[in-house]
């Protein structure tokens, strides 16, 4: 069984003839530590699946587990538990608090969890070093670039070790160069076996991820390995390193 | 980072609304502390000034006899030598139930006596007693030391032509003139005072007094209780209260206490809307935040304490400068209220300052009780689809 199983969701909003189907019976399946990206055009229902893979929103219909959990089945503490420990947001306007330090941002999940006051700034730097900004720790957000927020946001997403990331958009206010980074970033997490499932308009970012998946109207319509991703070109050379020298030996023993 | 951090910090950001729930309470708080330390303080000084006034309970020995006497002129039907009060008895006074409140004693015998060829009335008083009872005396020499001399009143001293220095001899004894009282415009103008056991022994009523005069504070203790008391320890005694005085002015600060529980009420209530309106707007202006919050897996619990420690923190500096604002106000306004004679400075009142500062709290936290529950009930989705 997948770690991330939903099973035909629909989200409907308003009653009788003014029902929006946000998403209508989706089906997906995620491995853990796969790298999955959801595209689809403004509208398609994105956001809203998003939402319900987060705990958030409460499909009308269907099933959502995680790690076996039926994640809908649970109280609202119980989800919100659900998301502290499971769960780290990536949000596309970064959501920085802006009175406080880029490394009390960080600690913010933290805020909620018993330990001690070093050991949760001890986390909280070494998530900053983990983004490469653990000399701005005492900054505010408005005194560092939107690049820097955003890997402060993901920075803050990975403060409590959750095993998924669901990023809405995290490239959406970033210039090309950096937007490049930030899915640099993305992928090496991912590469430490966290689960990555990231929203996306951009083509080029999605192929990043190890998987596409496009939406339209609330629905999947397509939907496939990436083979332009890091990893599957990694997965893809390993082969053909593996295939030369099998076929170096043949030679040889000819 | 614990929750503190967050709502410190939020508070340090936020000045203007964080001032703004502040000052509603602010006021509420100084004007409920004003109102009850000035009703705190004219009762004082209403106390004061009783004590000032003298005597309000008087024991005069039981009679059949009616007073015959009206606007200073006696008509008869009053004597003298009418059963007079054991002065033995006059200690019992001392052992009632609010004892704590007779402020002083005065035992008085009375006798006629002739000086001079004019018949004056020798007072025999406690002269301690006398000096707290009768405050507005004023003497010309000095008052008796122990046994040995009299003060005379002014009219009976403009009559008899005694003076300080003078001795004057009564039934045989000659006793030193100390000192002559100012007029006074009361009846005590026209008497010599002697020592009580001087006076008993011209007189010959050892061990029996004429009446007494007792000074009672009223505060905390109904003076109508009091005299049932001591009526209680002196059957044989007359005892009446000066009620009217008492009464009149009680109920007047009864009136303007409940006046000042009203408007405080009003206040509170005013300040307490001042703090929903605020916190309700920093619930709304928060939502992205608090969606931020929940998406990282705050329970709803979580935002509750946020926006409620948020409010009785500034509650709290509200409770402690509303306490000092209000104390400022009264020692302002006392004077206004006395008649420019405020008795003495307004004092810190800790249990007044620990309740100010407490209710306040749970006005603060009461106001905000319902944003609070808005934001903790707020859907964490809809906060998202926010940003």
């Amino acid at each position: 069984m997948s770690y991330i199983n939903a099973k035909n969701l629909f989200k409907e909003y308003g009653t009788g003839a003014a029902t929006v189907t946000a998403v209508g019976g989706v089906n997906l399946c995620v491995n853990a530590g796969e790298f999955v990206a959801v595209m689809g055009e403004s509208g398609s229902g994105k956001s809203t699946l998003l939402s319900m893979l987060g705990g958030l929103n409460a499909p009308t219909s269907g099933s959502f587990l995680v790690d076996g959990v039926d994640v809908y089945a649970l109280t609202s503490d119980g989800r919100a538990d659900f998301r502290k420990k499971s769960i780290g947001f990536v949000f596309q306007n970064f959501h920085l608090l802006p009175y406080l330090t880029l490394a009390e941002n960080v600690m913010l999940p933290l805020a909620i969890v018993k330990m001690g006051k070093k050991q949760k700034l001890a986390a909280a730097i070494d998530a900053l070093a983990r983004v490469g900004l653990s000399d701005k720790a005492h900054r505010l957000p408005n005194q560092i670039s939107g690049g820097e927020q955003e890997r402060v946001a993901i920075a803050r997403a990975v403060v409590n070790h959750p095993p998924i990331i669901l990023a809405d958009e995290p490239t959406g206010n970033l210039d090309t160069h950096t937007g490049s980074e930030i899915m640099k970033l993305l992928t090496a997490l991912n590469h430490e076996g966290i689960t990555v499932i990231m929203v996306t308009h951009s083509n080029e970012y999605a192929h990043y991820a190890r998987r596409l998946i496009r939406l339209s109207d609330g629905r999947v319509v397509d939907e496939g390995t990436n083979l332009r991703s890091p990893q599957s070109r990694r997965v893809k050379s390993d082969r053909t390193r593996k295939r030369g020298k099998k076929h170096g030996k043949r030679a040889g023993t000819k | 980072m614990t929750l503190k951090n967050i709502v410190i910090n939020n508070l340090r950001r936020r000045k203007a609304r964080a001032i703004f729930v502040l000052v509603g309470l602010l006021i509420g708080v100084s004007t409920v502390v004003g109102l009850i330390s000035l009703v705190q303080e004219m009762k004082k000084d209403i106390n004061h000034k009783l004590e000032m006034y003298g005597a309000n309970i008087l024991i005069v020995p039981k009679t059949e006899n009616l007073s015959l006497t009206y606007g200073g002129m006696s008509l008869g039907g009053f004597s003298f030598d009418m059963e007079e009060i054991r002065q033995d008895e006059v200690a019992k006074i001392k052992t009632i139930k609010n004892s704590a409140n007779v402020a002083a004693v005065g035992p008085m015998v009375l006798g006629p006596i002739t000086v001079g060829g004019h018949r004056i009335l020798l007072a025999g008083v406690d002269f301690t007693a006398a000096q707290i009872l009768r405050p507005w005396w004023s003497v010309k020499g000095k008052f008796p030391a122990g046994e040995n001399g009299v003060i005379i009143g002014s009219d009976a001293s403009r009559i008899s032509g005694l003076k300080p220095g003078d001795k004057v001899t009564v039934r045989g004894r000659p006793l030193p003139v100390t000192g002559v009282l100012e007029a006074t415009g009361s009846q005590d103008d026209g008497l010599i005072f002697a020592p009580l056991p001087v006076a008993q022994g011209i007189l010959g009523k050892q061990g029996r007094i004429s009446m007494v005069e007792v000074a009672a504070l009223c505060s905390g203790c109904p003076i109508p209780e009091m005299v049932k008391q001591i009526s209680a320890v002196l059957p044989s005694g007359n005892v009446m209260a000066i009620q009217q005085v008492v009464k009149g002015r009680m109920e007047t600060i009864g009136h303007f206490q409940k006046f000042s529980y009203g408007v405080s009420a009003l206040v509170l209530l005013v300040g307490c809307l001042m703090v929903l309106v605020t916190m309700m707007g920093s619930v709304r202006e928060r939502t992205i935040e608090i969606g931020i919050f929940r998406a990282m897996g705050f329970r709803k619990s979580h935002v509750l304490r946020i926006i409620l420690l948020e409010a009785a923190l500034v509650a709290a500096v509200a409770g402690i400068a509303g306490y000092f604002a209000g104390l400022g106000a009264t020692r302002l306004l006392l004077p206004l209220f006395t008649q420019g004679q405020g008795h003495g400075a307004v004092s810190l009142d800790p249990i007044m300052a620990a309740t100010a500062f407490l209710a306040s709290i749970m006005l603060g936290i009461a106001a905000s009780l319902y944003p609070a529950l808005m934001a903790a009930r707020l859907d964490p989705n809809e906060a998202l689809r926010a940003l």
